[in-house]
């Protein structure tokens, strides 16, 4: 047993660590976040050709780096603690997990090869305008005509859904409910019948669409996986995003603990550093318990990922892996900011500081993939039903 | 990162379960999950037995060194041997202060007589040992101790005075370990000696402590000019602290994972009694056990980083040192679902006077977690100051 990074594993987070404090700097994510897209898009090329991110866990015929979903999820802490602004979640945690899952050989050629390159970017759009995380959340719907395949409806809190060049539509057969009946479709960006809309939301730092399909038309060849069956794939696609995700939050998570122990070590009241205070202490070492709990989840989660898409004895365990690692996760990340607020006193409530940026977006990852009380439920499930 | 134990290790794992199926049966059958949490101070006698029979199979001090009688067995095996152990239902170990305290400190610490005189009562699982630190006036601040330790040079033996307090199995020990103010006019940390003291003699007292539960497993000892050989001290006069924070290392480790082995049983039988109530048809109770449940999950992972993150050099890692903080809440949280799953029946007593459920002992027991080895207000600043480097609080 060798619970802990390797050697490489190490190097990549070390990487992307010194890389990120260099790049996506307070002033940097402020930018991004008041731009339409979202993100800089020179920053984002740079990472593609440089970096070569977005190509971590391709398999290597596809052009990727074909590294493990631990060395993913090393990556995305630290995205998460710099509040990295760039379609890095959309493309690579959903989009191309999604088609690894999902995708034909000849699918996985064609979009796979042009992700590593850096000439595209993905996201995932699979629930309709109320949200959620069952399979009742698929409301757009489809229906086929001769080779095509037409779809209509609505699919919101696209990630990225603006900026994106590759859509994977999640639909469902028109008269279909639950489980059954879903299919997956690639859907390019300037496909007729296609409406994006921004979405603004509370967290900046991440932008969301709406998106409509008025009798959207695409060949029946862009469908990815089973016709009308394909729920089971989409929701383990979603479970290692959920993954990835929570591993973003933990990375937030100890970038507040961080800053604040420096910030309480600073700040002096009553002629003491307000550090020396037990009051200040507690909520400090809660923060770190925090913070801990949920580095010991993610990673256990990755190792389970990983088995997920390339076999092993833990694959059995995604929806459990992940729904522990998100519950808990995203509890962390709000309890820890608001704490984080807290300990700032009034500078913290300001704009100028950062808190709030690591406020709202806690708020908002809490809220996608399944919110905690939803992933609690399906333990519950598992555990009581 | 890799999770998986060896073959060897499964085939370790399969040894130690089929000698527990095997043993655990007969006059041992109704110690099946007894003696842990609330329970503790259920069949003292048998579990007493059991301690031999597992001696027998040489299933104690697995983790020692071979010379000193364990089996030197890898963290991984140890891990196994506990998982296996608590999977079983294997009661509440009495052995467990001098397997897992006593011993490793004459080991770490002691000299050869001692370790030849002590070490294989404690393999053997013939002689309990209890641990005399907290005193009415050092409890948190543990290092106040006023017990005194005097060396009469006439007889050559200490003479020790004082009183120490929440002594868990003192009434069941041969020996307690002690420390004492060997330099009277020392303070805190300083002028402190570790001594080992045997309990039968006239100068030692025990009495139970009555809990809020109505049992008794903790209790005072008095120390009125009891004596202890010259030769049992574990090291110099003066090195006290040392010696007994050596001990804090042995504290945490693979033991954990059977504790959390523990842990789920006593998880199970919330389920199987939420079931049966019906209370697992309320969606907020469904939440509280569903939170239980991955936490508990997380102090397994966590545990895990702690086996395979160890400096080497007794410093703990930051995931070591939340693990008191965070199993002790755990715990607690624990005990009131525990109760608050079965709705009104919950309250309902086993038989009159006060005959308390297993669940009831639990909800009452765990309340104690969040106290003793450091309680949770001890453990912040703990992590507070080594974990983050803030300040200790200023002297006055």
């Amino acid at each position: 047993m060798d619970f802990v990074f390797t050697e490489e594993q190490q190097m990549i987070r070390d990487t992307a660590e010194s890389f990120l404090a260099e790049v996506s700097t307070s002033e940097a994510v402020r930018k991004a976040m008041a731009s339409d897209t979202g993100f800089d898009d020179a920053l984002w090329q740079q990472i593609c050709a440089e970096m070569y991110w977005q190509a971590i866990h391709i398999p290597e015929e596809f052009g990727g780096m074909g590294l493990g979903y631990v060395e993913l999820v090393a990556m995305m802490e630290q995205m998460g603690r710099y509040l990295l602004c760039a379609p890095f979640y959309s493309t690579v945690c959903l989009g191309v997990n999604t088609l690894l899952l999902a995708a034909s050989e000849e699918q996985k050629a064609q979009y796979l090869t042009a992700i590593c390159e850096g000439s595209l970017t993905a996201t995932l759009a699979y629930c309709g305008p109320r949200g959620g995380r069952s399979a009742d959340a698929v409301t757009a719907t489809y229906r086929e005509d001769g080779d095509s395949i037409v779809i209509n409806g609505e699919s919101s809190f696209v990630v990225d859904g603006m900026t994106a060049g590759l859509i994977l539509v999640a639909a469902r057969a028109e008269g279909s409910s639950g489980e059954a009946g879903v299919s997956l479709f690639a859907v390019p960006a300037d496909t007729a019948g296609l409406e994006r809309k921004n979405l603004p939301t509370l967290d900046q730092t991440r932008k969301m669409a709406t998106l409509s399909f008025s009798e959207l038309k695409i060949s029946a060849e862009n469908r990815l996986g089973d016709a009308g069956n394909v729920w089971p794939v989409l929701d383990k696609a979603l479970d290692l995003a959920t993954i990835a995700l929570a591993a973003e939050q933990m990375g937030g998570s100890q970038q507040l603990l961080d800053s604040t122990v420096d910030y309480t070590k600073e700040r002096v009241q009553f002629n003491r550093p307000i550090a020396s205070f037990q009051s200040i202490k507690h909520k400090a070492a809660d923060m770190m318990l925090r913070v801990e709990a949920a580095r010991s989840a993610v990673y256990y989660a990755a190792c389970v990922a990983e088995e997920a898409l390339q076999g092993g004895p833990l694959a059995d365990e995604l929806a459990e892996a992940a729904s522990i690692a998100k519950a808990y996760c995203s509890d962390a990340y709000f309890k820890n900011a608001g704490e984080s607020m807290q300990m700032h006193g009034g500078v913290g409530f300001t704009w100028e500081y950062d808190v709030h940026l690591y406020f709202k977006r806690a708020k908002g990852s809490e809220h996608m993939l399944g919110n905690p009380s939803w992933h609690r439920e399906r333990l519950a499930g598992a555990v009581l039903d | 990162m890799k999770l998986s134990f060896s073959p060897e290790d499964e085939q370790f794992r399969e040894e130690i379960a089929g000698w527990l199926k095997d043993n655990l049966t007969g006059e041992f059958e109704k110690l099946k999950f007894r003696g842990g949490p609330g329970d503790e101070h259920m069949f003292p006698e048998e579990r007493k037995v059991w301690e031999q029979k597992l001696a027998e199979g040489k299933w104690t001090c697995v983790g020692w060194p071979k010379e000193y009688g364990g089996r030197g067995l890898s963290i991984e095996q140890q891990v196994i041997f506990f998982e296996e152990y608590a999977r079983a239902g294997a009661p509440g170990r009495v052995g467990h202060i001098g397997e897992g305290l006593a011993g490793p400190t004459i080991i770490a610490f002691g000299s050869e007589q001692q370790k030849q005189k002590y070490l294989p009562g404690i393999v053997a699982g013939t002689e309990l040992w209890c641990q005399g630190y907290s005193e009415p006036s050092a409890g948190s601040d543990l290092a106040n101790v006023k017990t005194k330790a005097r060396f009469d040079e006439a007889k050559g033996k200490w003479i020790i005075n004082g009183q120490k307090v929440w002594t868990s199995l003192a009434h069941e020990s041969d020996y307690c370990f002690v420390i004492a103010r060997t330099d009277p006019d020392s303070k805190a940390h300083k002028g402190l000696g570790f001594f080992l003291i045997k309990m039968d003699q006239p100068g030692v007292t025990v009495r139970p402590i009555e809990q809020i539960t109505g049992t008794s497993e903790f209790n005072e000892v008095f120390f009125d000019d009891a004596e202890c050989d010259a030769e049992d001290i574990v090291g110099q006069p003066g090195d006290g602290w040392k010696v007994a924070m050596g001990l804090l290392g042995f504290e945490r480790g693979v033991s954990t994972l059977g504790q959390q082995m523990a842990f789920q049983n006593e998880l199970d039988e919330v389920v199987k009694v939420a079931k049966a109530s019906g209370g697992h048809k309320d969606p907020v109770i469904r939440q509280r056990i569903a939170d239980l449940y991955l936490r508990l999950k997380i102090m397994r992972f966590n545990s895990m980083r702690m086996l395979s993150d160890d400096a080497g050099d007794g410093s703990l890692q930051k995931e070591a040192l939340i693990y008191k903080l965070y199993w002790a809440t755990w715990h607690r949280d624990l005990g009131e679902l525990a109760v608050d799953v079965q709705g009104e029946m919950g309250q309902v007593l086993d038989a009159e006077p006060y005959e308390l459920t297993r669940l009831q002992s639990l909800y009452l027991f765990v309340r104690s977690d969040t106290i003793y080895g450091g309680t949770n207000q001890v453990q912040r600043n703990i992590i507070a100051e080594r974990g983050l480097g803030m300040p200790k609080e200023p002297k006055w």
